[in-house]
């Protein structure tokens, strides 16, 4: 027994010697903490998020800038103090040289601090608080996906202008995501000559939405509904099973694909806008969206893509640095310089505040192929964080909230 | 004027589904003074096997069955070979049963995915009737028709039965019935059955309206904790009267003070809770 162990110890100090050696050579493992979500409400987020983030890694064969991949899961549950443990784990004791992750903004805030002190690059896959890139930016941060307004600027200009719609009444949950798409939209719509007549917030964890449906004011020209995870499922089946008959302006997750499929007639005709749709066409996106539909028997959404761009920028900085990951300070600017010509989004282009520019879709759901799609309407491309106003004006006016959003001087 | 009414309809269909949860929740924290934390997730485990029945090509009333079936086993399962063995300590079973919540809600999880899932309307309650200038769901009307009758089942059950007069025996005093003969062992199983019964049919009703997903457990469990202590442990009066006020509350407080939407429903539990502390129609339990 005792030689055995000592055998055992030998041979593990001998490994051990050997993966030193390696690194030391730039020859190791490139470790990325990865975070997710796999119990809990937003597990099914978090199950798409790791499929995006496996086949980039997979169509890479394991490898970025000549050096192999070692992926390390944790699971955040989707709670921010969870999120703070874990994240300590993946730096301190697993020794990443990267983040990715995690699923929420609450999660995202919760880790900010320890993000700055410990000097590790984070690329978010998917949390979208607007102030993370804002008002409030961790220079050790860069963003895969868009903010929570991002999309939906141009989301509110179009309806303004080119549906003609004046009176609008907004539902959204009431937490920070619904309040920032909220106001982004009612900004833009107002600016444009529209009303906003009516908003319904309701809690995250409403079990019916009768009462809500019932109160929208039957005036309005359209309902812009903004709700993430399996809400849009819940409003928009109740929706219509009141026989309410005014059209639907969808928030980017109300219709994603990572819920559309499990929606039916309810869906159809939903205008929304997003940073992704499945079904865009062109040759890079079409690729992407038939390698996880063979994989996964889906269509890939907002946290499949998120997780892959994710990815994809990592990939892209990594190769410019070709392997050399150990400086992180060197590392977090070859990120935030990443410029992608052709992705699942379109071209990437990343401003001063770790926020990529991003080709905003308008996207309606039709029946095609025999699954609902989020068609595309129309393309604005290269959106800004801030719209068309000026950086400096926009980060002056109070980040949006549940109140009125501030307009801003033009 | 029409706004009192839809609310109202509202109310009284969410009441309704409060009323098929709690029920069986009221009827086991009375007799067995166990609060079942697992109720929640019976309700939710019993919408994914209807789901799973549905999906299978068994229609609506079959798949309530499914539901009803499944988790009624499993809750006998679980008061036989768990809650059993833990008979006189009340907080060690109220522990194992939130134990039990997590490990059918991960079991859901695994099997089912995380996906939310809609429940497709039953053929012929899809649509809407017309009273007027008001509009109102078919089948939460529907709802409204369960719930009343499975009140009166339940009431005939418990009042006119030798099964119903040991239930209430054991509630009113647990000693003086065994004292009597009454084998209370096979009276707690039975009870135990019947509201896991009801959960996982309430479970199939309730997901046309409130789909299916991971996370409804922990959304229904404190609705039917704030009716069992708001209505009384033990009381099925006490249940249906809690359901219907707490219905209310909901749909008339979401509409009239929305900033309120998130303590409106602990507002009414708390003034029980102090005025009150067995609940408008419960009886201090020994």
């Amino acid at each position: 027994m005792l030689k055995l162990t000592a055998t055992v110890s030998l041979a593990a100090l001998s490994v051990g010697f050997l993966i030193e050696a390696a690194q030391a050579q730039g020859q190791g493992p490139i470790k990325v903490g990865f975070m997710t979500v796999r119990s809990g409400a937003l597990a099914a987020g978090g199950r798409q998020m790791e499929e995006g983030l496996q086949l980039c890694i997979d169509q890479r064969n394991g490898m970025m800038g000549g050096r192999k991949v070692e992926v390390v899961t944790a699971d955040t549950a989707g709670q921010p103090a969870l999120t703070k443990t874990k994240a300590q784990e993946l730096v301190e004791r697993d020794k990443v040289d990267v983040l990715i992750g995690p699923l929420a903004a609450f999660e995202a805030l919760a880790i900010d601090d320890y993000i700055r002190q410990a000097k590790i690059p984070i690329i978010s896959p998917s949390a979208a608080a607007e102030d993370l890139t804002q008002r409030k930016p961790n220079p050790w941060f860069v963003r895969a996906v868009g903010t929570s307004a991002q999309a939906h600027h141009p989301l509110a200009e179009y309806v303004a202008k080119e549906l003609g719609y004046k009176k609008i009444a907004i539902i959204a949950d009431d937490f920070a995501f619904g309040h920032e798409i909220a106001a982004g939209f009612q900004r833009v719509f107002e600016e444009n000559g529209g009303k906003v007549v009516q908003k319904l917030w309701p809690p995250l964890n409403t079990a019916d939405y009768g009462s809500y449906v019932t109160q929208l004011d039957p005036d309005v020209d359209a309902v812009f509904a903004a709700f993430a995870g399996g809400n849009g499922i819940k409003f928009l089946g109740q929706y219509k099973n009141y026989g309410s008959t005014k059209p639907v302006i969808g928030a980017m997750t109300t219709v994603d694909e990572g819920v559309l499929k499990s929606m039916g007639s309810e869906a159809v005709g939903v205008i929304s806008s997003g940073w992704y749709s499945a079904a865009i066409q062109t040759p890079a996106n079409t690729k992407f969206v038939e390698a996880i539909r063979a994989k996964y028997k889906a269509d890939p959404g907002y946290y499949t893509v998120g997780a892959y761009m994710a990815c994809e920028f990592l990939a892209s900085a990594v190769d410019q640095l070709k392997g050399k990951v150990d400086d992180k300070d060197a590392l977090i600017k070859a990120l935030r310089e990443v410029k992608i010509s052709e992705s699942p989004y379109g071209a990437v282009k990343i401003d001063e505040l770790g926020q990529p520019l991003m080709d905003i879709t308008i996207r309606k759901v039709e029946q095609k192929n025999g699954r609902l799609q989020n068609v595309v309407l129309k393309t604005y491309p290269a959106v800004s964080q801030f719209w068309t106003w000026k950086p400096e004006a926009f980060l002056k006016s109070a980040v949006y909230g549940r109140g009125n959003p501030e307009p801003i001087a033009r | 004027m029409n706004f009192w009414i839809i609310q109202g309809l509202n109310g009284l269909a969410f009441g309704s589904l409060l009323f098929i949860l709690a029920a069986g929740f009221s009827l086991i924290f009375g007799l067995m003074r166990v609060a079942n934390l697992a109720h929640g997730a019976y309700f939710m485990l019993g919408a994914y096997v209807g789901l799973a029945a549905l999906d299978a090509g068994l229609n609506f009333w079959l798949a309530v069955l499914a539901g009803a079936a499944v988790v009624g086993v499993l809750g006998g399962i679980v008061e036989r070979l768990v809650l059993r063995r833990l008979s006189g300590k009340p907080l060690a079973q109220v522990l194992v049963t939130l134990g039990i919540a997590f490990i059918i809600a991960d079991g859901c999880l695994w099997l089912w995915s995380g996906d939310p899932r809609p429940v497709p309307m039953p053929p012929g309650f899809e649509g809407v009737y017309r009273f007027g200038s008001v509009a109102f769901p078919k089948y939460r009307l529907f709802v409204v028709a369960v719930a009343v009758a499975l009140a009166v089942a339940l009431w005939l059950l418990l009042e006119r039965s030798r099964l119903g007069a040991m239930i209430r025996a054991g509630v009113d005093d647990m000693d003086m019935a065994r004292a009597m003969g009454i084998r209370t062992s096979l009276l707690f199983t039975t009870v135990f059955c019947l509201g896991s019964v009801l959960a996982g049919a309430g479970g199939v009703l309730a997901g046309p309206i409130l789909s299916v997903y991971p996370g409804l457990d922990s959304d229904m469990l404190p609705l039917a904790l704030v009716v069992v202590i708001l209505g009384g442990a033990g009381s099925l009066t006490g249940a249906f009267i809690g359901s219907l006020i707490i219905g209310f509350i909901y749909s008339y407080g979401q509409a009239l003070l929305p900033d309120l939407a998130y303590v409106i429903l602990f507002l009414p539990m708390v003034l029980v809770l102090t005025l009150r502390p067995s609940g408008l129609l419960g009886r201090r339990l020994a």
